[in-house]
């Protein structure tokens, strides 16, 4: 089964303390030992990125910051796994790795499971 | 949390742990089968605490705790027992392992060489290939007997057999946990790639059963490859196996219809190819020839693989590269079944007159009689030449011996389309 991974924090915080990044590295140093890890990607901030949206039969662009959202999407990991529970375990070692080295930061990691790979289902 | 609710937890827990767990007992117990009994009596120690205590924060290291502690144990029961002068040294280093406060710090460098050692000592050759594959499954995927049982459709007590027999040999033989060194390592290499492909082409092709597909075989023998090529990053045959099977896989999708019949390569919708793992593929495949491994023969069939997938089209496939692909696998790794998919490419090369005559020259191969493919392929050939009558005997002898039912039914398809006679041979 395939999962995405959004992890979802206010967009105006702090840095990362190096402690967090070195062990951010060491995290998905041991998802790839894993061979679970497909792909994965910081995004850059909303103030570089833009919005096409089609509404009320209008499709208009308009470009960041995204102010008015609370949480945006910072960054996507692609995991293939046997279970939604092996993602949620995932997802919280992940959020405990924030707990520990990165104090007073909020956010959510969402899972969602890739649909169309329905070949590739879990062992039933 | 339900107690149904923290059982799925150490399922999972179970599944991302259990190699490395089983991996480092390994070591220190000097027994896979003393090693994976410590390491359920942990399962089954989290499984009655557990649901009470809550998980722990680190699930991983109180289970390699509890089987540490388990070994222990058996080290003291087994007390009154004679023991040998060596048993009691691997106590005392039992006793210093414990001593290792943190899992995580304590073993973090050890963690890989243990599970690469793991890996090559379930790859022994000293033991069957049904013996090998059962044990990779079971010790390195985290699989039960019943899962695999089923993924190879095989009575669960005649899996356990396997695992059991397979124990006990490396055990009675005293095959050293170790990765192993200078000249033997290509040959015991060799049999890893070949236990992780066997699982993959189970997955891919089922041999036998209702299934065209096992997609978790795949997924299996995919991890464990992954897995592999960060153990063993300077092998360039590993990335090649990895690529073959990141290739192979990104098919799935397409090469299923809708009501599960088998849809072969040529006739697949390729935007149904996974991209994701398109790329991995080639990327892995890179590796290999980076590392100077263009010529061995997973990565000869990755190129062979990524020919197809860098085609747009069926159309724009590069068939007389992979007619020279095939010529340098038939001169690396010879063999029948290479020479019949090298006639399929001569054949889309050179038109089928050609591919026939190298088929032709396989039928009184031993090792083919009662493969399917054989007579599929020159079925496809004779029916491009529009000698019907032949074709379709062919396809009617190929889904007599084809044993998954799926494929069976996607030959007699082929027959019945031949109709009958003979037709003027298709242009070219």
């Amino acid at each position: 089964m395939r999962f995405m991974m959004l992890v979802k924090h206010a967009e105006k915080c702090e840095p990362p303390p190096k402690e967090f990044i070195d062990a951010m590295a060491k995290l998905s140093e041991e998802a790839a030992k894993a061979g679970t890890i497909l792909a994965s990607g910081g995004l850059a901030p909303t103030a570089v990125s833009s919005r096409v949206r089609l509404s009320s039969g209008q499709v208009t662009a308009s470009d960041g910051p995204f102010t008015e959202a609370k949480e945006v999407v910072g960054g996507f990991a692609m995991f293939e796994l046997n279970s939604k529970e092996e993602a949620i375990e995932g997802a919280m070692r992940f959020m405990e790795l924030h707990k520990k080295y990165w104090p007073g930061w909020e956010g959510e990691t969402e899972i969602r499971q890739v649909l169309g790979q329905e070949a590739f289902t879990a062992r039933a | 949390m339900t107690a149904t609710d923290t059982h799925r937890v150490i399922d999972a827990v179970w599944r991302i742990e259990s190699a490395r767990i089983i991996a480092g007992l390994t070591r220190i117990v000097r027994d896979i089968g003393l090693a994976e009994e410590l390491a359920q009596d942990a399962l089954v120690a989290a499984l009655e605490q557990w649901p009470e205590s809550g998980v722990p924060e680190n699930p991983g290291a109180w289970l390699m705790a509890t089987a540490k502690h388990r070994a222990i144990d058996h080290w003291r029961r087994n007390k009154l027992v004679e023991r040998k002068h060596e048993e009691l040294g691997r106590e005392l280093e039992v006793q210093q392992e414990l001593a290792v406060a943190d899992f995580d710090a304590g073993l973090d460098d050890e963690v890989g060489d243990d599970l690469l050692r793991l890996v090559f000592i379930s790859c022994h050759p000293i033991l069957s290939n049904e013996a090998r594959v059962a044990l990779t499954l079971r010790l390195l995927g985290g699989l039960t007997t019943e899962e695999i049982a089923r993924a190879f459709l095989v009575p669960e007590p005649t899996v356990a057999q396997r695992i059991v027999r397979a124990k006990r040999t490396l055990a009675e033989a005293h095959v050293p946990f170790e990765v192993p060194r200078g000249a033997e390592l290509a040959a015991r290499l060799a049999s890893v790639l070949q236990v992780l492909y066997l699982i993959f082409n189970e997955g891919y092709s089922a041999t036998a059963g209702e299934d065209w597909l096992r997609p978790a075989l795949c997924e299996d023998a995919l991890r464990l490859g992954r897995i592999l090529a960060e153990l063993a990053p300077e092998e360039p045959e590993v990335h090649g196996l990895v690529a073959l099977m990141e290739i192979q896989a990104s098919r799935s999708r397409a090469r299923v219809g809708p009501s599960g019949e088998p849809i072969l390569l040529l006739d697949q919708n390729r935007a149904d190819w996974d991209q994701l793992l398109v790329r991995r593929g080639l990327a892995a495949l890179d590796r290999a020839e980076k590392l100077g491994g263009a010529r061995g023969p997973y990565a000869l069939q990755a190129a062979i693989a990524s020919c197809h997938a860098r085609a747009i089209v069926a159309e724009d496939t590069d068939w007389s590269r992979i007619v020279a692909l095939y010529d340098a696998l038939a001169r690396v790794s010879p063999s029948p079944i290479v020479e019949l998919n090298r006639a399929v490419a001569v054949a889309m090369e050179f038109g089928p007159a050609a591919g026939l005559e190298v088929v032709d020259g396989l039928t009184s191969e031993p090792t083919l009689v009662n493969y399917h493919l054989l007579p599929s392929v020159r079925g496809n050939l004779l029916a491009k030449l529009g000698r019907n009558d032949e074709a379709r005997a062919e396809y009617e002898r190929a889904a007599s011996l084809a044993r998954n039912a799926r494929e069976r039914e996607l030959l007699l398809d082929r027959a019945s389309a031949c109709g009958s006679g003979s037709k003027a041979p298709e242009p070219r």
